[in-house]
């Protein structure tokens, strides 16, 4: 039962030659054929990538000189670029792109000694917060095959729930990292916006995105940031701030810790039911040592209508990169190089990926800019100033990830707005520039039901310290979905 | 309620290079409509005062010195370029005679 051991668990039986990672590999490569076509979490397989990989770190773990994660296999959300590798960010438009480069958060992990098993699925270009929106088909919550896995890096979080991957990357602009993580059940950080580089992790909005680790435990999380995180030439939004030992410093005593409150997260949006799963993993850390305390984020609700100005805007910038002339799809017998763009680029892009860059092609058009971009980036400031005066009397807070459990494919597909509203507690993090945690908290039904720990800038270590020591009183992150336990 | 004109969408679509056939067009304008209705709710705040947010990091932007930095990737980009002749990519004939 290889798979049902942690990254700490899965280190040390490395190190002490319990199994090999050729081993390991193949347990996990199995695993995927047996279970993923239910699932459809992987687009791309790399079964002979990966065993040459963990037949390398095998090598390197014989001489005894691995690093924690040396062998350990992983999936990346195909948003990043893999050198050689088919890089398709769920989209027609990329079905055929091959990167030269990989991205500096694949290149980290495979510098870690890290296995790459596969890409896994996302909405296309990391639109959307249920997988539905995928060139690739839905990804299914394991478990309940009837509901989304959350989105947009619904691949990542259902191969860690199902455990066809022991841990995974997610890029997270609105809740990307958070809300599958929630909706799946598993631990997932949205780290503080220049903590990882962004250096081949396809933009969608290029002041929100940010890359973040996808596993069981919040150990597990701490473990692969420690990889992930860190300066890098190639981006220069990341900052050299230094990494700390996140894993060493998990055990800091919550005693001193103020838990803020925000009186916005728990309104008549909220599934009560999921109000009540927060109650009692509230309690859970007051035995801890921790305090809550109410705080007030006035402008919660703005939130939503800056970032659907702001994210479309931004998108509609990035996106004009793919035009069917240097790579990617490029439409049948063009006439001329403007029908070439359009029938490249309406054939190419899904419906969801259109609708936000013709949003944000409206709001930067002539006319409309001061009145729909700049007032978006005041609000923005709004926002990011509420969350600053909450901190003034608070370390961290807490709040629902989602205001529901996972819901029905199909159920939200054709109301994007019903869509948007449900990242109402994840997108004012990224409009911030925060760190932000989702950890198991409960079950509502047989669905999981995430908790948000919201914290400082570039303060992780405080989440993953909270998280782990939930974790360490409480279970929910060891649930497996039955379907998929053997 | 926000409502935008179907030509107005039309002309969005051009801007954006996007080819929106005549038949989708209704669920188009429909959807853009009420996205700009959900992002209307900003008008509601003054921010007369406020001073725009562009980014969350407030550094300076660093700079390096001007080295070639990248690989020539020409032989991989060969292999993903729809058209592609002597180093150059091909597209229609942009001047017409």
């Amino acid at each position: 039962m290889l798979h049902t051991l942690s990254l700490s668990q899965l280190s040390h039986g490395l190190s002490q030659k319990e199994f090999s990672s050729v081993e390991l590999t193949r347990h996990y490569l199995e695993r995927i054929k047996r279970y993923d076509s239910s699932l459809n979490c992987y687009i791309t397989l790399c079964e002979e990538e990966a065993l040459a990989q963990a037949a390398a770190a095998d090598k390197i773990l014989a001489t005894g000189s691995g690093g924690p994660l040396t062998g350990i296999p992983m999936a990346h959300k195909d948003l990043f670029c893999t050198k050689g590798i088919k890089t398709s960010c769920g989209s027609k438009i990329l079905d055929n792109f091959i990167s030269p480069y990989n991205a500096t958060v694949v290149q980290r992990t495979l510098d870690a000694g890290m296995v790459l098993l596969g890409k896994t699925n996302l909405d296309e270009f990391a639109m959307g917060s249920s997988n539905e929106n995928s060139y690739y088909g839905p990804v299914k919550n394991p478990w309940d095959l009837t509901r989304v896995p959350g989105g947009s890096s619904g691949g990542s979080a259902a191969a860690v729930a199902a455990r066809l991957t022991p841990c995974a990357t997610g890029t997270d602009t609105g809740g990307s990292v958070r809300q599958p993580a929630a909706l799946c059940g598993i631990t997932g950080l949205k780290p503080s916006y220049g903590r990882i580089s962004r250096y081949g992790m396809v933009a969608y909005a290029s002041s929100l995105d940010q890359a973040g680790p996808m596993t069981v435990s919040a150990l597990d999380a701490a473990l692969l940031l420690q990889v992930l995180a860190g300066h890098d030439s190639k981006d220069s939004t990341s900052l050299s701030r230094p990494v700390p030992s996140y894993s060493e410093k998990l055990t800091k005593n919550l005693s001193d810790l103020t838990i803020g409150i925000p009186e916005e997260y728990f309104t008549q949006d909220l599934d009560p039911a999921v109000g009540k799963v927060l109650q009692e993993a509230m309690s859970a850390l007051e035995r801890l040592g921790a305090r809550m305390k109410s705080v007030r984020l006035p402008n919660t609700a703005l939130g939503i209508p800056a970032y659907y100005v702001i994210a479309p805007a931004e998108a509609s910038s990035n996106l004009s990169r793919y035009d069917g002339v240097r790579y990617g799809y490029r439409c049948n017998a063009p006439k001329n190089l403007l029908d070439l763009y359009k029938r490249t680029r309406g054939e190419g892009f899904g419906e969801e990926v259109k609708r936000r860059i013709l949003v944000g092609t409206y709001a930067l058009s002539s006319g409309y800019y001061d009145a729909y971009y700049i007032k978006a980036q005041k609000i923005r400031r709004l926002i990011r100033e509420d969350f600053m005066n909450a901190f003034k009397e608070v370390d961290i807070l807490l709040g629902p990830t989602s205001p529901t459990t996972a819901f029905k494919l199909g159920e939200k597909v054709e109301d994007p707005i019903s869509m948007y509203l449900s990242d109402i507690y994840t997108i004012n993090v990224n409009l911030a520039g925060l760190p932000a945690l989702s950890i198991p908290a409960g079950s509502i039904e047989g669905l999981p039901v995430g908790m948000q720990l919201i914290g400082r800038d570039f303060d992780e270590m405080t989440l993953l310290s909270v998280g782990y020591q939930y974790q360490q009183i409480t279970s929910w992150h060891q649930q497996q979905p039955t379907l998929f336990c053997e | 309620m926000k409502t935008i004109p179907p030509e107005e969408v039309h002309y969005i679509a051009h801007l954006a290079r996007i080819n929106i056939d005549s038949e989708q067009l209704p669920r188009y304008t429909r959807c853009l409509s009420d996205i700009l209705s959900l992002v209307s709710e900003m008008q509601k705040v003054d921010t007369e005062e406020i001073s725009p947010m562009a980014h969350p990091l407030e550094v300076i932007q660093p700079l390096r010195a001007d080295e070639v930095t990248e690989p020539n990737f020409l032989s991989s980009i060969e292999t993903f370029a729809p058209e592609m002749e002597a180093g150059l990519f091909l597209v229609p004939q942009v001047i017409e005679e």
